[in-house]
């Protein structure tokens, strides 16, 4: 796998990362929360890091990757400026979130689960977000967008691509 | 300690926080300053008051008044009116309080009036980051009747009397469950909360720990004096940052009140708890996966037996308990069994919270006893569909149950006789749909929540539900073929006869129960090549009715260049040419143009 995961420039992230998984080294089943953690520091979690994780922990490589793959809040590719989540939860769906998805799909020219090229959104299909008295619900980063309709999409991102240019 | 005249309570559930409520809570304290009240008016930040759908939200006592979709430009207004000058605010009132001039008090609103608080009793009512709030409302008294007036035995004979059911969608009685644990001998024994609230479109345990989190806390040292357990865990998902957040505050305080930790009560009982996030798999909910995610391990369920109860977390007997459900504990403790069994029905006892969702006007949290018919919970509660659009089914369950149509909207809800009518329970989502929402679309939805979910470890479920969502995908993109609806139920029979854990079990129900209700839909997109809600895209067509005033908008606007017609007169689209984008009915702008 190509990667161009700059380690030298990382070193306090690193030190970050060793510093709490000492501090819970003697607990049992610590892994998800490392990987929490590290995905919290590096935005995602290359194999450099996984195989950090392995080193400091013992546990095989081969299980830490497996852990990542397995639950979708992990990723294992470096994400977006903005990252857009779009509700497909029951009741979203139900009032539309599909179309809402669509047209983000459209507006950014890229696809689910995908960063757009300019690396400025990454768009991701989340469950249930619990506010679904909102529904359709997306979130763009930490601003929660409640009873979207799909005309309105593209003033909203270009709000995004502002800031993701002044950046 | 400061007597106050009235209280500001602003719902900080996730629903309001989305929407501002943090905003309009800082300009409350800031504006009451203001205008010198400080000392009079506390401002307080509860948990959900339920009635999302018309948030932000502030209650004002002592008069119960009901502000709805606050704003912070309104904040002053009503600070000037309401509490400095005693006159509430008519105009930003809920739209239901205000009945013939009458002002309404918020327990006298229908929304309200039916429901029955027990899971949710401090929810929106008590400031959740305040433990001292929590005991004023007796917190903790229960664990302290348990730790100090009653033996082990006692308290889960009290929880087997109550009839107490398992409210994460089992229905198990949680009297009986605490029992098997109770009676293994071991090192260590485990107490586990699940809030891993996966089904997508439910929010009811994300509302008990973010208005209420003591009480799951409390509960959960109660289970695990019964039991025998020291060590707790409360698997939370992660994308629940406020819940988290405010578990974390509330397990902190009660560490530091020695409400946990060693020696509770001076009883010699020991309880810890600790916190541990998912990270976004559905399959966790499950048991058996739970566990294997708290060891650390892909979220991959096993073989029952052996039950958690006698072989769970590290191989040591463990009680899982849904939030919900220990919710309903503290209560029991303090008021007795038959208290608990004077609301719901003879199997069902209690009361049971539902997160209300979809097509419907009051969208948001309630409880009701068991036993509350349907019809009163969707249009008495719910305010019934909105746009004057007709109900066509509820579901229930999520993806592992199964939906409810209109000539049973008069059954009571139970655990018994949903499941006789091929729904279940569930953890409490319950999805309201209109005419507009196709059933063969929304148990292809389903279908492909539960492929994406599956863990894989059995071949039922991995392969099993992604030849139905196949299927499915033929069906609703026009590619149906004569006798695919017999193929889906063999092979929806055959998984959930064969798959390893619930989720496979149950993840044909929803398929199962549309074609029960609605084979008519099915037949009409195999048979006909056509989606009679309307929402399947490739079996749709559009169409120009005679409303059309001809203003040529949507001829201009069409990227294909389908729609032709004259000025002022009735265009035509070429349906071989259209293809589909439906922008046409966006710019139509006397809504002409239908799909059908």
């Amino acid at each position: 796998m190509e990667s161009n995961f700059d380690f030298d420039t990382k070193e306090n992230e690193f030190k970050e990362l060793k510093d709490f998984i000492d501090s819970i080294k003697d607990k049992g089943g610590i892994l998800i929360q490392i990987l929490h953690k590290a995905q919290n520091i590096f935005g995602y979690l290359p194999l450099e890091v996984q195989k950090f994780i392995s080193d400091e922990t013992n546990i095989p490589m081969s299980e830490i990757y497996g852990v990542v793959t397995f639950y979708t809040q992990f990723s294992i590719n470096p994400k977006g400026k903005h990252i857009i989540g779009v509700c497909l939860g029951t009741a979203c769906y139900v009032k539309g979130s599909q179309d809402v998805l669509d047209k983000i799909v459209e507006e950014t020219n890229t696809k689910v689960g995908q960063t757009t090229e300019d690396g400025i959104f990454t768009i991701e299909a989340t469950r249930c977000l619990g506010c679904c008295g909102l529904a359709p619900v997306m979130t763009i980063d930490e601003d929660v967008y409640g009873k979207i309709d799909p005309n309105n999409i593209p003033k909203i991102l270009e709000k995004y691509r502002v800031i993701g240019d002044s950046e | 300690m400061t007597i106050f005249r009235s209280h500001v309570l602003m719902c900080s559930g996730t629903g309001c926080v989305s929407s501002n409520a943090d905003q309009i809570l800082a300009r409350f304290k800031e504006k009451i300053k203001e205008v010198g009240l400080e000392k009079e008016v506390q401002v307080i930040k509860t948990g959900c008051f339920g009635l999302c759908e018309s948030g932000p939200n502030v209650l004002i006592y002592p008069e119960g008044s009901f502000y709805s979709h606050m704003s912070v430009d309104k904040v002053d207004e009503v600070v000037d009116e309401h509490l400095l000058k005693g006159r509430i605010v008519k105009k930003y009132l809920y739209k239901e309080s205000i009945d013939k001039d009458l002002i309404k008090s918020v327990d006298e609103i229908n929304f309200y009036k039916k429901q029955k608080r027990v899971a949710l009793k401090n929810c929106g009512i008590i400031d959740p980051e305040n433990i001292n709030e929590y005991i004023a409302m007796n917190g903790y008294m229960a664990l302290g009747k348990a730790l100090t007036e009653m033996n082990p035995d006692e308290v889960i004979q009290l929880i087997k009397d109550s009839g107490l059911r398992g409210r994460g969608g089992g229905g198990f009685p949680t009297g009986v469950k605490w029992s098997f644990a109770a009676r293994n001998k071991a090192d260590q024994k485990y107490m586990i909360c699940n809030a891993d609230e996966g089904d997508p479109g439910a929010f009811m345990d994300r509302s008990v720990l973010e208005g209420d989190p003591h009480t799951v806390i409390e509960a959960m040292a109660i289970a695990g004096y019964a039991i025998g357990a020291t060590k707790g865990f409360v698997y939370v998902r992660a994308e629940y940052p406020i819940a988290v957040n405010r578990l974390e505050i509330a397990i902190n305080q009660a560490k530091e009140k020695g409400l946990l930790g060693k020696n509770i009560f001076n009883s010699g009982f020991d309880f810890d708890l600790e916190i541990r996030l998912g990270a976004g798999a559905f399959v966790c909910g499950e048991e058996t996966s739970l566990i294997a995610s708290i060891e650390g391990h892909r979220g991959m369920s096993r073989c029952k037996p052996p039950f958690p109860a006698n072989q769970g977390l590290w191989t040591r007997p463990t009680i899982i308990n849904n939030v919900e459900t220990l919710a309903n504990i503290t209560q029991i403790v303090l008021n007795g069994s038959k208290w608990f069994r004077s609301f719901g029905t003879e199997n069902s006892p209690g009361t049971k919270v539902f997160a209300l969702g979809g097509k419907i006007n009051n969208t948001g949290l309630v409880e009701i006893p068991m036993g509350t018919t349907l019809r009163e919970v969707i249009y008495d509660i719910g305010g019934g569909c909105p746009n004057g659009k007709e109900f066509k089914a509820v579901q229930t369950g999520g993806p592992s149950g199964g939906c409810i149509t209109k000539e049973n909207i008069d059954i009571p809800i139970d655990f018994d006789t949903l499941t006789s009518i091929g729904s279940m329970m569930g953890s409490g989502g319950m999805i309201v749909m209109d005419e507009d929402n196709c059933m063969v679309d929304i148990a292809r939805f389903f279908l492909d929540f539960t492929v994406d979910e599956s863990c894989g470890k059995c071949t039922p479920c991995r392969d099993g539900t992604k030849k139905m969502h196949e299927i499915l995908d033929n069906i609703t993109s026009g590619k149906g073929i004569n006798g695919d609806i017999e193929k889906l139920l063999d092979l929806a029979y055959t998984i959930k006869d064969s798959a390893l854990c619930g989720l496979g079990q149950t993840a044909p129900n929803p398929v199962i129960s549309t074609i029960r209700y609605f084979r008519d839909e099915y037949e009409a997109h195999i048979n006909e090549k056509r989606c009679p809600a309307g929402v399947c895209k490739p079996l749709l067509s559009y169409y120009i009715t005679d409303n059309c005033i001809g203003c040529t908008k949507c001829a201009r606007n069409c990227p294909v260049n389908c729609i032709s017609g004259e000025v002022k007169k009735k265009h035509v689209i070429d349906t071989n040419a259209c293809i589909k984008c439906g922008s046409c009915i966006t710019d139509c702008p006397v809504n002409a143009i239908i799909k059908r």
